[in-house]
C-alpha cells in the first residue's frame, strides 16, 4: 500500500510539473508583449521597457521559468501582473470557494448515483428507465445550463436559496451550505448521470455473478447481500469513473462559478486567461491540475481499499 | 444456467460489429424511431444552419440600440438581444459556428487518435508506451482550463479552440483503438495473414480497420456532442470569436439580460439541449443496433470469428481498464470529456455503463442454458448431439416426453418399492417447469421433471448440457434468475410447500437446512471478502452464535473438509488460494450449518482429475456422516456409480427415466439412458464393481427386450 501510494504521488507530481511546463511555454510564446497591455497603449517606450524589466521580461524564458519554479516550489507563485496581488494569497483566499462546490459535487455525485444506479438495478422496470433517461438528460445539458435554470427559477423565481455569492463557512455553516447547494448540485448534474449508470451496470453484473447465487444459497439476509457483497464488488468501477468525472467538475467549475458569481479560482482563471495575466494563470493551472491530482489519489486509495487484489498480492 | 447473463456478455462483445452485417445496420437504425428522430433533428438543425442566408435577411451582426430586447414579431420573429441583434439570425447562424467547429474537432481528435492508437496497438514497443503516457497526461486535465490557456495564449477564435479540444479528446480515441488493435493482433488468423506474407498496412485495413469502425462511429457521436458542449461553455465564459454568432455567446447575452428578458436563455440553451442530446441519443441508438445485428446475426461464421474478436477486444479493453485503474488516477481523462471520451470507448465496445436493456432475451440458437458449458467428455458429447440432433428444440421430441410422463407417473411407485427405510421423502418435486423468455415467446428448458430425495439419500440427476438439470437444481433453490418463469405442482421440502413461503422464510431455509455447493469453485466465493468472513456470515445468521464461536466452528470446518492451514485459509481472500482449495472452502461453507439436504451441482467438473476424487470422497463421508439428503448434478456416470443410491436421467427439460442406481446400470430402460451409459463406458475405466458389472451388461440384450416390451 505505501508502494502503491508512492508511487501514485510521483506520477501525480510528474503531471503537475509537466502541465506547468507546457503552460508556462504556451503563455511565453503569445505575440503579443505583455507590458504594453499592462502599460496602456499611450505609454511610451520608456515606460514598456522599465514594465518590461520590472516583471523580468527581459530575461531568457529558461531563466524566467527556473525563477518561477524555484519560487514555486516555496509556495511562492509570484504576483500578479495587473493588480500586483500576491498569487499564492489571492488563491489562498479564493481556494476555499471552489473546494467547498467541487468537493460537495463530488460527494452529491457519490451519494445520488449510488442511490439511483442501486435501485435502478435492484428494482428495474420504471425505476430503471428513469435513471437511462436522467443518463441521457445529464449528457445532454450542460452544467452551466443546469446553473442558469437553477439560478433563475429556485434562486430567484422561487427565492428558496440565494442566486449568488458565496457564505464563508467560518461565517455561518448554514449560509455556506444554502450559497454552495445551488452551484454543488448543478455541477453534480453530469457527474450523477454517468456514475448512476456505471453502478447500476456493475450492480446488474456483480447481481449475476455466480458468487452471489452462492451467498444467497447460503441465506445471508437481502440486505446484507446488497449493500455488504454486491456493493462492495461494484463499487471500483464506479469509482473509476466517479474519478474521471471529477476532472469535469473541476473544469465545470469554472463556468459554474461565474454563474453564480462566486470567486472562485474558476472566475480567476476566467479574467486572468483573457487578460494574458501570466503569474496568475500559471497559479491558477497548478492549483487545479492539483486538487485533481489529490483527490484522485484519494480515490485511489479508496479504490484499493474497496479490492483486495490491489491491496495484497 | 444465467443464460441471459452469458448473452449479455456475448452480444456487448459483437457490438464491434462485422462488416458483413453493415447492410443490416442501417436498416436496424432506420426501425429504431429514438435514431431516425434523431437523425431528422439535427439533418434540420444542419439545413437550417446551412441555408441561414434564406431564411432570414437579417444580419446576425448588426445591432441596433433601438431594438434592444425588441419584443418578438415583426421583423425580428424571436425579438432582439441585448444588444439589439436579431434573436432568429444569431440562433440560425450560430448553429454553423456549434456544428462545424464540433466537426473540426472531432476530426481533429480522429486525425491523432486512429493512426496513433493503430501504430501503439500493431507495433507496441517504445512507441506505446510514449503515446500511452501523453494520453494519459492529456485526460488528467481538466479540458476547459488548458482551452482557456491556449485561448489567452493565442487568441480568441473559437475554431482554434475546438482544434485544441480535439487534441484533448485523441486519448479516448487512441484508447479505443490501440485496445482493439492490440486484441485483433493476437488472433490466429492475424498471425497466419502474417505468416502468409500480407503486408502490415494490408492487414490493419482488412482486420483491424472493420473492427474499430463501428465504436468509432458511436464515440464520434457522443464527442460531437461533447464539443458543443464544451464550445458553447467557452463562449458563454465570454471567451471566443467575439464577432461570430454563437449559442454559447447567446447565452452569455441572455444570462446578462437574466432579470430582464429570460426568454433569451430558451432559444440557444434548447437548441444545444436538442442537439446534444440528439448526438448522444444516436450514439446509444448506433450501439443498441450494432447489438441487435450481432444478435441475429451469429450464426453466420463470420460474424462468430467478429464476435470472437470482439469479444477479445472486451477483454483486452478491460484489462486495460483494469491497468489503468491500478496504475494511476493521473492517468485519467479530461474533464467532462472523461464522461463520453472514456466512457464512449467503453460502451462502444459494449461494457460499462450501458443503456442497452441487460436481460438480453434468450437467443433462439442457443439450447444451452448454462453460462458454464458443462465439460462433457468429448465422445458421451459428441454421440449425444449427434442422437439428439433432431431435438433440439424443446418440446418436439414427443417420444421422450411421453415416456418421461409415463416415468413421472410410475416414479412414486418405485420410490415406495427402493425404500430401504420407511422415511418420508425429504424433497418432492413434482411437474416443474422453467421457462425464459425469448423473442417468439417463451423458451422452455425444464419442462414437467419430477423427482424424490429422501433423509439420507443420494440422488444423481444425469443429463447433457442443457438437458435442464442445473434449471432444475436452481428451481429447488429458489435460485432461479428473476427473468426465469417456473411452475411446479408440487414443490415439498420436509413437509413444507416452499412456494408458499415468502421471501424471508426462503432465505431462513437457504444454507441451513438445503445447502447449495456450486460447480465453478473460484467464481463463487465473493472476491473481495475474506474466506473466513464469507463462511463465518451465514453461520452467526442461522445459529445466532456469536463470533467467537462463529470463528472456531468455522476453522474445525476448515479442518473437516481437508484444509492443512484452516488459520492461513481463513484468513486469505479468495485470488489466493487454488480452485482445489477453493471447492473445499466451499463444501465447508454448504455443510456449516448441518442442512438436511445439500444440492451439489457438478461440484467436481471445474477441478484436476487429482482433487476430483479426493473431493468426492469428501462430500461422500459428509454425507454419510451427517446422514444428508443429497441431489448430485452431474453427467458423468462413473461419479454415479461411486456415491448415488438413485438415478434421474434428463432429457431436453423432461425426466426420461428414475431408478435406483443398481437397477439403472444393469438395466437402463430408455434408449437415450443406454447411450449415456455406453459413451461413458467407452473411454472411461469403470470405477468400481458396480462399473464392471454395467459394463457387462450394457452389452448385454436384456435391457433392449425390456424396452422393446414397455414400447
Amino acid at each position: 500500500m505505501i508502494v502503491f501510494l508512492a508511487r501514485r504521488i510521483a506520477a501525480g507530481l510528474v503531471l503537475v510539473v509537466v502541465i506547468a511546463t507546457t503552460t508556462f511555454a504556451l503563455m511565453g510564446l503569445t505575440g503579443s508583449d505583455p507590458a504594453r497591455q499592462i502599460v496602456g497603449q499611450t505609454a511610451t517606450q520608456q515606460q514598456v521597457a522599465a514594465k518590461s524589466h520590472e516583471l523580468g521580461l527581459d530575461q531568457p524564458m529558461a531563466e524566467r521559468y527556473w525563477h518561477w519554479l524555484t519560487d514555486a516550489v516555496q509556495g511562492n507563485l509570484g504576483t500578479s501582473w495587473f493588480s500586483g496581488e500576491s498569487v499564492t494569497d489571492s488563491l489562498t483566499n479564493r481556494l476555499p470557494v471552489t473546494l467547498s462546490i467541487v468537493l460537495a459535487a463530488l460527494l452529491v455525485s457519490a451519494v445520488l448515483s449510488t442511490v439511483l444506479g442501486v435501485a435502478a438495478a435492484v428494482r428495474r422496470g420504471a425505476l430503471d428507465q428513469l435513471v437511462q433517461l436522467l443518463a441521457v438528460v445529464g449528457f445532454a445539458v450542460p452544467s452551466f445550463l443546469v446553473a442558469l435554470v437553477l439560478a433563475v427559477v429556485v434562486g430567484v423565481d422561487l427565492g428558496w436559496l440565494p442566486a449568488t455569492g458565496y457564505v464563508p463557512l467560518a461565517t455561518s455553516a448554514s449560509g455556506w451550505l444554502k450559497s454552495i447547494t445551488l452551484p454543488a448540485l448543478s455541477l453534480a448534474v453530469g457527474a450523477v448521470a454517468a456514475t448512476a449508470q456505471q453502478v447500476r451496470g456493475s450492480m446488474v453484473d456483480v447481481l449475476r455473478a455466480d458468487y452471489v447465487r452462492t451467498l444467497r444459497a447460503r441465506g445471508i439476509s437481502e440486505r446484507s447481500l446488497l449493500f455488504r457483497h454486491a456493493l462492495r464488488n461494484a463499487a471500483p468501477a464506479a469509482l473509476t469513473v466517479l474519478a474521471l468525472q471529477f476532472i469535469g467538475l473541476v473544469g465545470g467549475a469554472v463556468v459554474v462559478e461565474k454563474v453564480f458569481g462566486l470567486n472562485g479560482i474558476g472566475s480567476q482563471a476566467t479574467g486572468a486567461g483573457s487578460q494574458g495575466d501570466t503569474p496568475v494563470v500559471m497559479g491558477v493551472v497548478v492549483v487545479m491540475v492539483a486538487i485533481v491530482v489529490i483527490v484522485n489519489i484519494a480515490l485511489d486509495v479508496a479504490y484499493g481499499w474497496l479490492n483486495p487484489k490491489v491491496r495484497v498480492g | 444456467m444465467t443464460l441471459p447473463q452469458s448473452e449479455a456478455g456475448l452480444a456487448p462483445g459483437t457490438a464491434a460489429a462485422p462488416a458483413p452485417v453493415r447492410a443490416g445496420l442501417v436498416r436496424r437504425l432506420l426501425r429504431n424511431p429514438v435514431a431516425v428522430g434523431c437523425l431528422a433533428v439535427l439533418a434540420l438543425i444542419a439545413l437550417a444552419s446551412l441555408f441561414a442566408p434564406l431564411l432570414t435577411d437579417q444580419d446576425p451582426a448588426h445591432s441596433s440600440l433601438t431594438e434592444t430586447l425588441a419584443p418578438a414579431g415583426g421583423a425580428h420573429p424571436l425579438g432582439g438581444d441585448g444588444v439589439g441583434r436579431d434573436v432568429l439570425a444569431r440562433l440560425l447562424y450560430g448553429g454553423r459556428t456549434s456544428l462545424l467547429g464540433a466537426l473540426l474537432a472531432v476530426s481533429v481528435a480522429l486525425v491523432i487518435g486512429v493512426p496513433s492508437g493503430l501504430l501503439a496497438g500493431y507495433y507496441r514497443k517504445w512507441f506505446d508506451a510514449v503515446s500511452s503516457w501523453l494520453a494519459n497526461i492529456l485526460m488528467a486535465v481538466p479540458a476547459i482550463v488548458v482551452l482557456l490557456v491556449v485561448m489567452s495564449a493565442v487568441g480568441q477564435n473559437t475554431y482554434v479552440a475546438m482544434a485544441v479540444f480535439g487534441v484533448l479528446m485523441s486519448p479516448g480515441v487512441f484508447r479505443l483503438i490501440r485496445a482493439s488493435a492490440i486484441s485483433v493482433r493476437e488472433e490466429l488468423y492475424v498471425d497466419a495473414a502474417r505468416v502468409s506474407g500480407l503486408t502490415d498496412g494490408r492487414i490493419v485495413r482488412r482486420h483491424i480497420l472493420p473492427v474499430v469502425q463501428a465504436p468509432t462511429i458511436i464515440q464520434a457521436a457522443q464527442m460531437l456532442g461533447l464539443a458543443i458542449v464544451i464550445q458553447s461553455g467557452l463562449e458563454f465564459l465570454g471567451l471566443g470569436s467575439a464577432t461570430q454568432a454563437s449559442w454559447g455567446s447567446m447565452l452569455n447575452d441572455a444570462f446578462a439580460n437574466i432579470y430582464t428578458k429570460p426568454v433569451l436563455m430558451l432559444w440557444p440553451g434548447g437548441a444545444l439541449a436538442l442537439t446534444v442530446a440528439a448526438f448522444g441519443l444516436l450514439g446509444n441508438a448506433l450501439r443498441d443496433a450494432l447489438d441487435a445485428s450481432a444478435v441475429s446475426g451469429r450464426r453466420a461464421r463470420r460474424a462468430v470469428r467478429n464476435a470472437a474478436r470482439a469479444r477479445k477486444a472486451e477483454r483486452a479493453r478491460k484489462a486495460e481498464e483494469a491497468e489503468q485503474a491500478e496504475k494511476s488516477v493521473t492517468a485519467v481523462k479530461a474533464g467532462k470529456a472523461g464522461k463520453a471520451v472514456d466512457s464512449a470507448p467503453a460502451e462502444g465496445i459494449g461494457a460499462g455503463p450501458s443503456t442497452v436493456p441487460v436481460p438480453v432475451p434468450v437467443p433462439v440458437p442457443e439450447p444451452v442454458p448454462e453460462s458454464v458449458p458443462e465439460p462433457v467428455p468429448e465422445s458421451v458429447a459428441e454421440s449425444v448431439t449427434e442422437s439428439v440432433a433432431g431435438a433440439e428444440s424443446p418440446g418436439s421430441p414427443e417420444d421422450t416426453k411421453s415416456s418421461a410422463d409415463a416415468d413421472g407417473a410410475r416414479q412414486p411407485k418405485a420410490a415406495v418399492a427402493s425404500a430401504k427405510d420407511d422415511d418420508a421423502p425429504l424433497l418432492v418435486l413434482d411437474g416443474l417447469r422453467v421457462s425464459y423468455p425469448a423473442e417468439d415467446g417463451e423458451k422452455a428448458v425444464v419442462d414437467g421433471v419430477s423427482l424424490t430425495v429422501r433423509k439420507g439419500e443420494v440422488l444423481g440427476l444425469v443429463g447433457e448440457s442443457g438437458s435442464g438439470k442445473s434449471q432444475t437444481a436452481f428451481a429447488v433453490l429458489g435460485l432461479l434468475p428473476p427473468e426465469a418463469l417456473a411452475s411446479a405442482d408440487r414443490l415439498v421440502f420436509d413437509g413444507t410447500e416452499l412456494g408458499r413461503l415468502n421471501r424471508s422464510e426462503m432465505n431462513r431455509l437457504r444454507g441451513r437446512r438445503i445447502a447449495y455447493v456450486p460447480q465453478e469453485p473460484m467464481s463463487n466465493l465473493d472476491p473481495s471478502f475474506r474466506i473466513g468472513a464469507q463462511l463465518v456470515e451465514p453461520v452467526r445468521r442461522h445459529l445466532r452464535l456469536p463470533a467467537s464461536q462463529a470463528r472456531t466452528k468455522t476453522l474445525g470446518l476448515l479442518e473437516r473438509v481437508g484444509i492443512a492451514d484452516p488459520e492461513r485459509v481463513f484468513a486469505s481472500y479468495p485470488h489466493q488460494i487454488s480452485g482445489g482449495m477453493a471447492q473445499r472452502v466451499l463444501i465447508a461453507g454448504a455443510v456449516s450449518c448441518d442442512p438436511d439436504l445439500l444440492i451439489a451441482d457438478e461440484p467436481t467438473t471445474a477441478l484436476d482429475v487429482t482433487v476430483q476424487a479426493e473431493v468426492l470422497d469428501l462430500m461422500r463421508s459428509l454425507q454419510r456422516e451427517r446422514n444428508m439428503g443429497m441431489i448430485l448434478v452431474t453427467h458423468d456416470f462413473g461419479v454415479v456409480a461411486d456415491i448415488c443410491d438413485r438415478v434421474t436421467v434428463m432429457q431436453t427439460g423432461t425426466v426420461v427415466e428414475s431408478a435406483p442406481a443398481r437397477e439403472l446400470f444393469a438395466a437402463p430402460r430408455h434408449p437415450y439412458t443406454r447411450m449415456l451409459l455406453a459413451s461413458t463406458l467407452e473411454d472411461a475405466e469403470p470405477r468400481s464393481a458396480l462399473g464392471h458389472a454395467t459394463a457387462r451388461t450394457a452389452a448385454g440384450t436384456m435391457h433392449t427386450a425390456r424396452q422393446e416390451g414397455r414400447a
